[in-house]
């Protein structure tokens, strides 16, 4: 067979009509339309803070920013910031790793699934609370309880979201890899994982900011640092401003965060996806 | 060179089982055997079990009264649907089948030789269904198999890369040594490209014909067969060409 079939020339990627003009019409206007709603919220939290008249009930955003100001200048929102995170990030690829190797075992196998079922719906159904207290309890005050208590508390929806993934692999790539006799470890790679991105993604940012606020409460019961220490100290004396600080920080972090790593891994991942 | 390759199936039956509704036969006693450099073209109507005994030869399908000895060496499988990752270019496609133990293909050649020379950093989704099927026999050809089965892998080409993909697979059984297994439902271009036809018929579908294909040269022995297999399954004639692709 020589030279080149006349339907060679592929058909064009991203030929959508008005591609490539409406995509940044659209994109700008969605932040315009964002950062306006923001700018309404902080309007709204001006006028109730001026109505409130209280700045120790109701600070102002002014007044909460000069707390920020202070707190990162005197070091201590910085430093347990940074404990948090390290908490947050240790616990959440953690849960990430054990809940996603469940998940894919039990996904792929009615044995496995059969075996672990039960125990997610007990861990499912038991509230975060219990679990950070007994772990406390049955291990102490310290650093492992603390992490641990997040991962089993995390584990299970990573789990449950991993399973499903494994449950939609496609059968007809399966028989493909099994003809081949790709091993174990390319079939995981090159088959199964781009198959799973999405929900090991729909996984990472529920896991994310689920795996913050329970890392805050786990901190507040039981841990001498950290965001979640502080905020109770914060809570003890009354002042609202240094809480607005504390989570609204920490919450804009957890967002960056968010858009920084898991949406740019989510878009790679997906990035095919534009082609088919 | 790939080494040597017998297949030996046997299927005394094989049923389907579909929930609330009687087990259903789909194949009986479909027996046969096969060599190396043999080139067997499988026909029969659409649904007539082609692709389930494919399958059964492959080691896919277990359940099935009979037994089949899988051929030893590297086997290479184009499917009714190309099953490229969509997620990888079409090089890289070639390229993940090739384990250890198998020779480093020459990937830009193998595309060549099906017509996809400029197509390798094309992703799945970017070919026409034609060209993806086309890509499926590259990546069949890539792990120098002894064994190479095709189900329908002419179906989405006109009849000039039809053509050209048959003079291929019987170019590589012939200096190759590969077994050739392909199912179609086209006689006269079967007895362009197979030492045999099988065809399937009846229900369930039994083995109806299993027929030694004459020489290129004795035209008019080949002519005799055609007309004799058109005239008892008038169904395998050749179709109107599907699109191009």
């Amino acid at each position: 067979m020589t030279g080149a079939p006349a339907d060679l020339h592929p058909p064009v990627a991203f030929a959508g009509p008005g591609d490539g003009v409406a995509a940044p019409v659209r994109t700008a206007g969605r932040l315009r339309d964002r950062a306006l709603s923001l700018l309404v919220l902080l309007a709204v939290w001006w006028i109730a803070a001026g109505l409130a008249a209280s700045p120790q009930l109701m600070p102002s955003p002014g007044h909460v920013l000069a707390t920020l100001l202070r707190l990162t200048r005197n070091g201590d929102l910085p430093v347990n910031t940074a404990i948090t995170l390290a908490r947050v990030g240790v616990a959440f690829v953690l849960a990430m790793m054990i809940g996603s190797g469940i998940g894919f075992l039990a996904g792929r196998s009615a044995r496995v699934n059969a075996a672990i079922d039960p125990w997610l719906i007990v861990s499912l159904n038991l509230p975060v609370l219990v679990v950070i207290v007994l772990a406390y309890i049955w291990i102490g005050l310290n650093e492992l309880a603390a992490v641990l208590a997040v991962v089993i508390a995390k584990t299970p929806t990573v789990v449950v979201t991993v399973r499903e993934g494994a449950r939609a692999l496609d059968p007809r790539l399966d028989e493909m890899a099994a003809v081949y006799r790709l091993p174990p470890l390319r079939r995981l790679r090159r088959v199964a994982l781009p198959q799973l991105a999405p929900y090991l993604a729909a996984a990472g940012r529920s896991g994310l900011s689920i795996t913050w606020k329970i890392v805050l409460i786990v901190e507040l019961l039981g841990r001498p640092n950290g965001v979640g220490f502080e905020l109770n100290l914060q809570f003890q004396n009354f002042d609202v401003a240094g809480i607005l600080a504390y989570g609204l920080s920490f919450a804009a972090i957890m967002l960056v965060a968010e858009a920084t790593l898991l949406q740019p891994w989510e878009r790679r991942a997906n990035a095919w996806r534009r082609h088919a | 060179m790939p080494g040597a390759a017998t297949l030996d199936l046997r299927v005394r039956e094989k049923r389907f089982t579909t929930a609330g509704a009687p087990p259903r036969a789909v194949l009986r006693d479909v027996c046969f055997r096969a060599g190396p450099g043999e080139v067997i073209a499988l026909l029969g109507r659409s649904g007539a079990g082609k692709s389930t005994l494919l399958r059964i030869a492959l080691g896919l399908d277990p359940d099935f009264n009979g037994g089949v000895t899988l051929p030893h060496g590297r086997v290479g499988v184009v499917f009714q649907e190309p099953r490229l990752l969509p997620w990888l270019t079409v090089a890289e496609n070639l390229r993940l089948v090739v384990t250890d133990g198998v020779p480093e293909p020459d990937i830009a050649a193998l595309l060549a030789s099906v017509g996809l020379a400029e197509a390798g950093s094309l992703r799945p989704g970017e070919l026409s269904l034609g060209m993806a099927r086309r890509a499926a026999v590259a990546r069949a050809l890539a792990v120098d198999p002894a064994v190479l089965v095709l189900d329908e892998p002419f179906v989405s080409l006109d009849r000039r890369l039809a053509s050209a993909l048959g003079a291929l697979l019987v170019t590589r059984a012939r200096r190759g040594g590969t077994l050739v297994l392909v199912a179609m439902h086209d006689a006269e271009h079967a007895l362009a490209i197979a030492d045999r036809v099988l065809v399937l018929h009846g229900r369930p579908a039994a083995l109806a014909a299993d027929l030694p294909v004459p020489d290129r040269e004795d035209i008019a022995a080949r002519e005799r067969l055609r007309v004799a297999l058109l005239a008892r399954f008038p169904f395998l004639a050749a179709a109107e060409p599907d699109e191009g692709g």
